[in-house]
C-alpha cells in the first residue's frame, strides 16, 4: 500500500474526520487522498495558525482534528501552540513535511530545518521523525497517543520518507 | 456606544447560544457581564476567534456566534476567504468595529481610516455581510440567528473599554465546561 493511502486510512481508523492543510510539494499526494476521502472533511487553511484555530473549534465540537503542514510552520505557530493548543490542553496531530533535510534541493529550507527539532523540544512537543517508508507503521500508534494525552504531537516526515524529489 | 454597552444589551440573546469571544478586554467584559458555560473565552492567541468558531460550527449543528474585533480580524485576514468558502449556516461572525486596538490602549486600526472590513468580507466570498450601527446590534443579531444563514456582521461603535477584572478561571475549566455546553 502506498504511504498516502496508509496515512489516510490510519486517520479514518482513528476517527479523525476534520483535517486542515497548508500545502507542500511533498504532501501533495496525501492531501489529494484526504480531499477525496468521504470520511474526512478537508478544509484548506491560508496560514497554519488559522488552521490550528479551526482544529481547536472542531475538537470542541466533537470531531477529532489533524493538521498537515510544512516545518516552516513551526516558526509561524509557536504562540498558537503555547497559548491555545497547549494552554487549553487540546490534542492535535501535526503531520509535517520536514523540508531542509537530506535530499533537499532548496538551500533556504535548511535554515528552518536546523531550528525545527529544537523549537519542538523547547515547547515540550512529543516529536517523531519518519525517515524510512516503513516508519509509517508507527502513525496509527502516534494518533492513539495524541488523543490519549491531549497534546499537540509532531510527526516530521523528510524527503527520504516521501521518496525524494523526483528529478530534482 | 462602546463595546461593553453593546455586550450588556445583547447578553440576553447570547445567553442561549454558543459564543466564542475574542482575546483581552472583550472576553473580560463578557465574563463580567454574563458569565455562561456556553461562552468560550480566549485568554491568548490574538486573531483566532473567527477560526475557532468556524471549526466549531462545521463540527456540530448548534448556532455559533463569534465576537471578534476589527484589530483581531486584521491580524488574521486569511480567515475571511476560509469563511467565505466554507461557512455553514450556523455560523455568525460579529465584528465589533470600534476602529481601535482596545485591549492595548485604543491605538487606531486601519478600519478607522480607509479600510472597509465589510467590503473585504464580501470580496472574500462571504455572502451575507451586514453593517450595523451599535444601537441596532441586538435586532440585527436576532435577525441573523433567525435567518438560519451564515452572516458576517460589522458593528460600528465607539472606541473605549469598561474596567473589568482579568479572567482567572483555568483555561482547561473554560474549555471543559464549554465542551459540555456544546454536547448538551
Amino acid at each position: 500500500m502506498n504511504i498516502d493511502k496508509k496515512i489516510t486510512n490510519d486517520l479514518v481508523a482513528n476517527d479523525v474526520s476534520f483535517v486542515t492543510t497548508v500545502p507542500c510539494k511533498q504532501l501533495a499526494g496525501v492531501i489529494d487522498e484526504i480531499d477525496q476521502c468521504e470520511d474526512i472533511f478537508h478544509i484548506p487553511s491560508n496560514k497554519e495558525d488559522e488552521g490550528m484555530g479551526l482544529c481547536a473549534g472542531a475538537w470542541m465540537g466533537g470531531k477529532r482534528p489533524a493538521i498537515i503542514m510544512q516545518n516552516t510552520a513551526i516558526g509561524v505557530t509557536i504562540n498558537t501552540l503555547a497559548t491555545l493548543t497547549q494552554f487549553y490542553r487540546m490534542p492535535l496531530p501535526m503531520l509535517i513535511s520536514y523540508r531542509g533535510e537530506l535530499r533537499e534541493p532548496v538551500a533556504c529550507q535548511v535554515e528552518m530545518a536546523v531550528h525545527t527539532k529544537a523549537l519542538l523540544a523547547q515547547l515540550n512537543i512529543p516529536t517523531y521523525h519518519f525517515h524510512h517508508q516503513s516508519d509509517v507503521e508507527e502513525f496509527d500508534n502516534i494518533l492513539k497517543y495524541t488523543y490519549m494525552c491531549n497534546k499537540p504531537v509532531a510527526i516530521l516526515t523528510d524527503a527520504n520518507f516521501w521518496g525524494g524529489y523526483g528529478d530534482q | 456606544m462602546i463595546r461593553s454597552e453593546i455586550l450588556r444589551e445583547i447578553a440576553p440573546i447570547l445567553r442561549d447560544q454558543l459564543v466564542v469571544c475574542n482575546i483581552g478586554i472583550p472576553s473580560q467584559e463578557l465574563h463580567a457581564i454574563d458569565d455562561q458555560p456556553s461562552n468560550f473565552y480566549m485568554l491568548g492567541t490574538m486573531g483566532l476567534a473567527s477560526s475557532i468558531g468556524l471549526g466549531l460550527a462545521l463540527a456540530q449543528p448548534k448556532t455559533v456566534i463569534v465576537i471578534d474585533g476589527d484589530g483581531s480580524v486584521l491580524t488574521n485576514l486569511g480567515t475571511l476567504p476560509t469563511i467565505g468558502n466554507n461557512a455553514p449556516n450556523n455560523y455568525i461572525l460579529m465584528i465589533i468595529d470600534n476602529g481601535s486596538y482596545g485591549s492595548t490602549g485604543d491605538q487606531p486600526t486601519y478600519t478607522g481610516k480607509k479600510t472597509d472590513l465589510a467590503g473585504m468580507a464580501r470580496a472574500a466570498g462571504c455572502d451575507n455581510v451586514v453593517v450595523v450601527q451599535d444601537v441596532d446590534t441586538g435586532t440585527a443579531l436576532q435577525e441573523a440567528i433567525d435567518s438560519g444563514q451564515s452572516t458576517v456582521m460589522v458593528v460600528k461603535c465607539d472606541s473605549g473599554n469598561a474596567k473589568m477584572p482579568v479572567i482567572t478561571m483555568d483555561p482547561v475549566i473554560i474549555r471543559d465546561r464549554f465542551m459540555k455546553a456544546v454536547a448538551s
